[in-house]
């Protein structure tokens, strides 16, 4: 404690915190997942949550310093956006 | 000291605008206007909160701890991957929305409709040659 530990922000626990609010947005999303009235409004919701969920990733590394979270969070969001992009095909009615 | 300053503040803002993109998600009455809020807020949010990282790692980075510049670089290259593909899902889902047949909310006019499209031409080229193949096999 003192004037070393003052240049120091304690990375462990803010992280922590940052986590435990996105997953209370997840919840938020969640709720629009469940009682959307159509097919989109899902869809919509599930989209945020990938969104959310690689940031949540990216502050779990950060706060336990586990580099190999975040390389788990870059091929998160690329095989998202593919799942994304293959459900917005189907509902388009299209072939593939 | 002001980097510290500077990462709180970058939580700060990032948690704000990822808060709002889930009651966006909840009070919105419409597809679109659903996607206004979860896609852009997110976006806008994860930028700030994945910085923060990055300055973390540039900062450890200049204490001389390797890990560093891991973090920051890996944290860099997922900033950049959500930022090229959300924009583009956010894309599809409209499109796929409007052309599944859904409506705005409120809307008085929806000029998109007037326009023709190939997906409904295909469709209903499809469905006259079907007819025509019942009517001449009967």
């Amino acid at each position: 404690m003192g004037t070393e530990d003052n240049r120091m922000i304690d990375i462990n626990s803010t992280y922590m915190f940052v986590v435990i609010a996105l997953a209370l947005c997840i919840v938020l999303a969640l709720i629009r997942v469940i009682r959307g009235p159509t097919a989109p409004d899902r869809v919509v919701g599930v989209d945020t949550i990938n969104t959310m969920v690689i940031v949540a990733m990216v502050a779990f590394g950060t706060a336990y310093r586990e580099v190999i979270y975040i390389d788990v969070a870059i091929v998160y969001a690329l095989l998202s956006f593919i799942s994304t992009l293959f459900i917005a095909k189907y509902l388009e009615g299209g072939e593939f | 000291m002001i980097f510290d300053l500077i990462i709180y503040m970058f939580i700060g803002i990032g948690i704000f605008f990822n808060v709002l993109a889930g009651i966006g998600l909840l009070r919105f009455p419409d597809v679109y206007t659903r996607l206004h809020a979860g896609t852009k807020c997110t976006t806008f949010g994860s930028i700030f909160l994945i910085g923060s990282v990055v300055l973390i790692g540039l900062k450890m980075w200049w204490e001389n701890d390797t890990n560093g510049s891991v973090l920051a670089i890996h944290s860099a290259i997922a900033l950049i991957a959500i930022l090229l593909t959300n924009p583009v899902g956010a894309h599809a889902i409209a499109r796929a929305a409007h052309r599944s047949g859904v409506e705005p909310a409120n809307a008085v006019i929806d000029e998109l409709k007037e326009k023709p499209m190939k997906k409904t031409k295909k469709k209903t080229t499809r469905n006259k040659e079907k007819n025509e193949e019942q009517t001449g096999g009967d």
